[in-house]
């Protein structure tokens, strides 16, 4: 009995421990994409709040949480509360089975893959039912339009983690890491660079980011799916789009490049200088390559055209991944060396 | 009874208790937008059971296919269209003797596949009897791809054939629909849609 209890003690500061860094990492993401937009744009950026204007996140916190929460009154008032939540939940509770380092995962299941990607095929929910909870021309249209888009880029993600599971020959994110053991190029990345691609758009299309962002586009449909909602609702939204970033950029890193493998691994002279970087230092660098990919796309390109959208979704990135799984399979059934042994 | 029981108890409680209140909700509630709303609670509900059950592979498929697809669509479709609920209604009385011979012919089924001939109570594994390293995904595959080769490559076929019946029922050729072509579009030089013209009233 009082074993059970500090075993679920044990948990609960486990998942402290992931939730409260990955929060602050979100205040700090927002920052760093104003600092690197404003560079990138030849601006100077946030600069006022603290020095060098590190304080500002906390500041836009403290504004969103002090602001009324309205609620329109044509609205269906019970959705309208509860889509954020929706959006928030499915955003938190994919960290349960990501390993940060080996052995370090709150939950280490072997449907790990499955798990993440049914919880990524929920996000659209809180978006769909935000539009038509809101009862507004605007919402309606958002929330359509992100629906769509999940479907078809859920589609070409899929088949990207058909790709890993045929190379790895498992679902458990641990195992899939521990297999691209050996150094930089053993990495999945290579091997399956069609799917790391196919990856990467449809990661970036399912959290609604700059160029896909159809389903906010501010100067179509004002702010689309969450354009009545404010203070704290409109927060939840905004959060759970951050945590979704970071959780799709930890994915890429743990499937495509590696996880916590040191890139060094297997080089004579600087495998062993660097041996004593504890993994989770090389995974965090690799989210936040991925991370500043996301805030790059978003300062470079303009926002896609919708029928585009759909063109690259269903007429170019199923069949590449379509025809990548067999080659896959191929290899794997050959065993071709080093990746699929 | 220890605490991990009682914990598995009342997990197996709440979830059974959420899943028929909300497949009742899905077909009382007056607004077709909440009906679906809680026949994805439903799903929810089930998938909870299954992986009460050790058989995960299985709920997260039903949450991947059911929740994030299937009914993802299915909500797309009811919100767009208006649905009148009043009208329906009036017709309630017409469509009652179908309904009450397809739940008759339900209710046997199921009579018939939980007998005790066909599921003996006995027989049926608990929650946490399987080892450590047993993997749901696995014996699924193996039971799929092996005994039940051919059905699975029937059911296949037969979703090929509603993929071709479908799309062939909206597809009307390539000439009649506004279809953009990007290889041409890509082709457009600034000189194709912008004239300059010189203003007189420019120079000052």
């Amino acid at each position: 009995m009082f074993n059970d209890l500090l075993l679920i003690l044990w948990i609960i500061i486990k998942i402290i421990v992931i939730v409260v860094p990955l929060l602050l990492g979100v205040a700090y993401l927002t920052f760093f994409e104003r600092k690197v937009i404003g560079l990138m744009q030849s601006r100077i950026g946030p600069n006022r709040v603290g020095p060098w204007g590190l304080l500002q996140p906390i500041a836009d916190v403290l504004k969103l949480l002090t602001k009324e929460i309205i609620i329109p009154s044509a609205s269906n008032r019970y959705l309208f509360v509860i889509a954020p939540m929706l959006t928030i939940t499915p955003a938190l509770a994919a960290w349960a089975v990501i390993p940060f380092s080996q052995g370090m995962a709150l939950a280490n299941i072997n449907a790990g893959v499955l798990y993440l990607f049914a919880l990524g095929s929920l996000s659209v929910y809180g978006v769909l039912v935000a539009g038509w909870a809101s009862n507004s021309k605007y919402a309606f249209l958002g929330a359509m339009r992100a629906a769509a888009q999940t479907i078809s880029y859920e589609i070409a993600m899929g088949f990207s983690f058909v790709g890993i599971l045929l190379a790895a020959g498992s679902m458990n994110l641990q195992d899939i890491v521990l297999k691209q053991q050996g150094g930089f190029w053993h990495w999945y990345w290579l091997p399956l660079l069609p799917l790391f691609v196919t990856y990467w758009i449809s990661g970036v299309a399912e959290t609604n980011r700059l160029p896909f962002d159809v389903a906010e586009g501010e100067s179509e449909i004002v702010a689309g799916f969450h354009v009545e909602y404010s203070g704290i609702t409109f927060a939840l939204f905004f959060l759970a789009e951050y945590i979704n970033m970071i959780m799709v950029s930890t994915i890429a890193a743990l499937l495509f490049l590696g996880g916590w493998l040191s890139p060094f691994e297997g080089i004579p002279l600087l495998g062993p200088l660097f041996a004593w970087v504890p993994g989770i230092i090389w995974l965090f660098l690799k989210i936040g390559g991925f991370l500043f990919l996301y805030i790059w796309l978003r300062a470079t390109f303009p926002r896609y055209r919708y029928d585009q959208i759909m063109r690259l979704g269903w007429k170019v990135l199923i069949p590449v991944t379509l025809v990548w799984v067999v080659v896959v399979s191929l290899g794997v059934e050959f065993k071709i060396a080093p990746w699929f042994i | 009874m220890n605490l991990a029981q009682i914990f598995t108890d009342l997990v197996f409680f709440s979830f059974a208790a959420i899943l028929v209140g909300s497949a009742l909700m899905t077909i009382i509630s007056r607004n077709p937008v909440r009906s679906a709303l809680f026949l994805v609670l439903a799903f929810f509900a089930a998938t909870g059971l299954w992986i009460l059950l050790e058989v995960e592979f299985l709920g997260l498929i039903l949450i991947l296919v059911y929740v994030g697809a299937v009914m993802t669509l299915f909500l797309f479709v009811v919100m767009t269209l208006n649905i009148d609920v009043e009208e329906q209604r009036s017709s309630f009385v017409r469509y009652l003797p179908f309904a009450i011979v397809i739940v008759a012919m339900l209710v046997i089924l199921m009579v018939y596949v939980i007998s005790p001939g066909h599921l003996n109570p006995s027989e049926l594994t608990t929650t946490g009897g399987q080892p450590v390293n047993y993997s749901n995904t696995t014996e699924l595959g193996m039971v799929l791809y092996t005994d039940y080769a051919y059905p699975f490559e029937l059911a296949g076929i037969l979703l090929l054939v509603a993929i071709i019946a479908a799309i062939s029922l909206t597809f009307h050729g390539k000439g009649n629909n506004k279809t953009q072509n990007p290889d041409q579009q890509i082709l457009i030089r600034r000189e194709d849609r912008i004239r300059m013209v010189k203003m007189q009233g420019d120079k000052k």
